[in-house]
């Protein structure tokens, strides 16, 4: 906790904040605050994440029935948009984009980014990448799957490969320029008594996401260049009929694409070590493990991708070793959890909605990442691989796991980012039916999978048809559990209660600071006394 | 709107096991997923009582712990040691598929958008559909005409790509009779979901009403579809019958070493002799610079390929079919060998 030089009045109705210093469509698309950059991506990712949900609705409904009802050229178009979307355009810039950008300054202590105008650059070039990616999904879309795997990509497909081929080189440098400021800030711009081993573990954790963002995206530019080089102009890179190796294409590509879904839930776990925490009333349990566990993960995120190929014919030394490293790198994600749950131990629990999202969130990653268990195993992987397992496992972690750490973070800082409190019963609600609808829709795919069921499918046999209703009747329960916070958090902003500096009664220095913030955050730069998470000291202060 | 039936009456919730490693495979599979399901269930357990015991009431605060770097070994190492046992499982089942039987009947599959055409031995052959007998290994060697593809049969537990430019290989040893599906498990463009088939496993008895049905047209077996082949693309003027030298005799040629003009040397398996009939500039052997042979790409399908093998391996009659070589010292093809090499194959 830290101690500000001087004392910060209570909210006052009609303060100066961020959001009402300045009006004017100009001062928000020139603007080089931080929290209004985030938000600027909160309401792109957010538009992105529905045109990538509509998708899922449609081919799940495509999946009723056994014959498919969309033709097949739209049925690999939508599942090839959906997983271009997601993971592009919402999944890897979320919590970064949009969390992080807000609070890493006001966490350490500052009063913005290292670069604001490269931060506010960044927005563009993810506004530049969705714009081609929108392009080529109204021009007809692309059929290759989000993965591009060649020569289908670069021969044979009559699909618009180039423009989302160049929509994601665009988005990757806005990943990069974003992962590049968190690590420069958060080295050169922490507040006096601010260590290293004070920070809060979602400045952990989004540092170590940029690291992978840094050293990984310019990988999938390179990747996306070749394809694009070998598309126009016939090299030979990875068609083997002219000498190219359509293998080499699966290495450039899982070696961005595997730390890549690491870029996609780190960020939410240091999500989950704030709420939990916070709901606790109790320090984070073992908070070294779980800082030096993200900066493991990062690490060993590089030296798995292979596990993506073990049926594809490198060599079995090769899947030998990525076998090894990735049982490894699941070693990590455990302590966390554990941790986690021992933070809970001996604390004081409540209930609110975002300590809702870490229940959810703990018991989906749980499950989520126990089969990626089955998969790192060589002999189960050659069962499941390119099956409805698959297709379970990653969105237990994706969806179960970072969509919900997501929202549990939205709901959490809500009031500090907008100042308002969003209507509890709703919150409450919405996430029982975002559990449910999830679980539904997921778990008889694992079922699916290990049955054989192949992904990409337009059309399946017909034993399928129960597991496959299932599911598709999940997805739509899941995705009335997403609009009700949309239309809440809207609501929120006009008519919602004022919140004041401290809702929560949380420790962190966001939390000293009014809600909204004032542009430059702080006064005075605070000075930081205390470790984190001193709830200890809080609970005296806050009696 | 449903199938013909109620969909939940044909419910299946887990596959048959037909063949040996389908069942080593489910021992292990069931292995991971009693670990994960302990692991779940106490992780449960933990987050339902701490939320019930530690849940805030007004008198009773939290208390602020650190942690405990003794838990935090033991519950990274024990977890660990246990993901060792999947590891070491699951490599052995894994190295053991790579290596099938010697006796083992080969199998050729050739994936292209969007079927799959499957050669057998006997010469005969099949679209999406793949009869075995019970109780006997089968090797599947297999490529892609165009893009990737993947070969799989869910009740055997096997499952393979299939590349364009390269052969692949996984074998099984079916135990049950049955009628089962066979999917493309890699998305290969609009009717991937279309390139399924059956792979029927029969008796012994069944098997052999099969095979004298000719269910599947034989035209000569595959050795004799490959020499025929061979004869019409001109391939014995040179390889045959010449008597100037002009080509590496293909007698005896199969599995053997073959030393290279640059150099290496290289063993003349499956592999070898597909690249150097589509194409021959890739390896030229030593002493046949430069090259004359004319490229055959395009010309002939990846099914012609597997005949000519076939052909060009009975010219080595005593080699078994693998892709392992000999080590035996280089047979060093050189232009004054005039080895005779015309019996019986005259046009």
């Amino acid at each position: 906790m830290a101690t500000i030089a001087h004392e910060i009045p209570q909210v006052a109705p009609e303060e100066v904040n961020y959001l009402n210093v300045e009006h004017g469509w100009k001062s928000w698309l020139l603007t080089t605050d931080h929290k209004r950059i985030a938000m600027l991506y909160l309401f792109s990712i957010t538009a992105m994440f529905f045109v990538g949900g509509l998708m899922a609705v449609l081919f799940r409904i495509n999946l009723l029935q056994p014959e498919g009802i969309f033709s097949p050229e739209t049925y690999n178009r939508l599942f090839s948009m959906h997983g271009i979307v997601m993971v592009f355009l919402f999944l890897v810039p979320s919590i970064p984009a949009t969390l992080a950008n807000f609070l890493i300054p006001i966490m350490v202590g500052a009063k913005d980014l290292a670069f604001p105008r490269v931060n506010l650059l960044s927005w563009y070039l993810y506004i530049a990448g969705a714009a081609f990616t929108l392009y080529a999904i109204v021009r007809g879309g692309v059929d290759t799957g989000w993965t591009f795997y060649a020569p289908y990509s670069s021969t044979y497909s009559n699909s618009y490969v180039l423009a989302a081929a160049m929509g994601i080189f665009i988005a990757g440098f806005s990943s990069i320029l974003t992962g590049l400021n968190f690590i420069v800030t958060v080295h050169k711009m922490r507040a006096p008594g601010m260590t290293w081993g004070r920070l809060p573990l979602f400045v952990w954790s989004n540092y170590a996401t940029g690291l992978i963002q840094v050293l990984g995206t310019p990988v999938l530019a390179i990747t996306m260049l070749l394809l694009a080089f070998e598309r126009i102009a016939h090299v030979g890179i990875f068609d083997p009929n002219i000498g190219g190796d359509p293998i080499l294409f699966q290495h450039l590509f899982w070696f961005y694409s595997h730390p890549a879904v690491y870029i996609m839930i780190l960020p939410g776990m240091g999500v989950i070590s704030e709420i939990v925490s916070c709901f606790s009333k109790k320090r984070i349990f073992g908070y070294n493990f779980v800082a030096f566990s993200s900066m493991a993960i990062a690490v060993l995120s590089f030296v798995v991708w292979g596990h993506h190929m073990f049926v594809t014919g490198e060599s079995v030394y090769t899947g030998l070793a990525f076998s090894f490293l990735s049982f490894m790198v699941a070693v990590p994600s455990a302590i966390k959890v554990f941790n986690w749950t021992a933070t809970m131990y001996k604390g004081s629990i409540s209930f609110d909605t975002p300590m809702l999202y870490v229940f959810g969130f703990i018991g989906l990653f749980t499950i989520g990442g126990l089969t990626g268990l089955h998969l790192a195993t060589l002999a189960t992987d050659v069962a499941t691989h390119g099956t409805y397992f698959v297709v379970a496992h990653f969105h237990y972690v994706m969806v179960g796991g970072m969509v919900m750490a997501f929202l549990g973070g939205l709901h959490f800082w809500w009031p500090k980012m907008t100042g308002r409190l969003y209507p509890e019963g709703w919150s409450k609600f919405s996430a029982l039916i975002i559990f449910i609808g999830f679980n539904l829709t997921f778990f008889p795919q694992f079922i699916l999978g290990y049955l054989g069921m192949p992904r990409r499918y337009q059309s399946y046999p017909p034993e399928f048809q129960a597991l496959n209703v299932l599911s598709s009747a999940g997805a739509s329960i899941l995705g009335i559990g997403y609009l009700i916070p949309m239309i809440y958090f809207v609501w929120s902003w006009k008519y919602g209660p004022k919140a004041g500096s401290n809702p929560w009664g949380a420790a962190g220095l966001e939390w000293q600071i009014q809600s909204p913030p004032t542009t430059f955050n702080f006064d005075e730069t605070p000075i930081v006394k205390e470790e984190a998470y001193n709830y200890g000291k809080l609970e005296e202060i806050l009696g | 709107m449903w199938a013909s039936s109620f969909p939940f009456a044909d419910l299946q919730l887990f596959p048959v096991a037909a063949s040996k490693q389908a069942t080593q495979i489910d021992q292990l599979y069931w292995f991971i997923t009693a670990v994960s399901a302990v692991m779940t269930l106490l992780i449960f357990a933990c987050l339902l009582a701490f939320a019930w015991k530690y849940r805030r009431r007004v008198q009773v605060e939290s208390t602020q712990i650190e942690g405990s770097t003794k838990l935090e070994l033991t519950w990274s190492i024990l977890p660990f040691l246990v993901m060792l046992i999947m590891f070491a499982w699951g490599a052995q089942l894994f190295f053991a598929a790579q290596n099938p039987p010697k006796d083992a009947m080969e199998i050729f599959v050739t994936g292209k958008q969007w079927m799959w055409k499957v050669q057998y031995p006997n010469g005969g052959s099949e679209i999406n559909a793949l009869h075995v007998p019970v109780n006997q290994a089968v090797k599947l060697t297999m490529a892609s005409e165009d893009v990737i593809h993947s070969f799989s049969i869910p009740v055997f537990r096997v499952r393979h790509d299939v590349m364009p430019g390269h052969y692949n290989s996984l074998w099984f040893t079916p135990t049950k009779p049955g009628h089962y599906h066979l999917f493309c498990t890699e998305y290969c463009g609009m009717e991937h979901s279309g390139m399924v088939g059956w792979v029927d496993v029969l008796n012994d008895r069944d098997y052999a009403n099969w095979l004298a049905g000719g269910g599947t047209g034989t035209a000569g077996s595959l050795v004799e579809q490959g020499r025929s082949i061979f004869m019409q693309n001109g391939c014995s003027t040179c390889h045959l019958q010449d008597q100037q030298g002009r080509c590496p005799v293909l007698r005896g040629l199969y599995n053997k070493p073959v030393q290279l003009a640059d150099g290496r040397t290289v063993i003349a398996d499956d592999a070898y002799i597909r690249e150097s009939i589509l194409e021959p500039n890739a390896k030229i052997a030593a002493g046949f610079q430069p090259n004359i042979m004319p490229v055959y790409k395009g010309q002939l399908t990846e099914a012609n390929v597997i005949q000519l093998i076939a052909y060009i391996r009975s010219l080595s009659p005593n080699e078994p079919a693998s892709q392992q070589g000999d080590q035996q010292r280089p047979v060093v093809i050189a232009p004054t060998d005039a080895n005779s090499s015309n019996s019986g194959t005259s046009r």
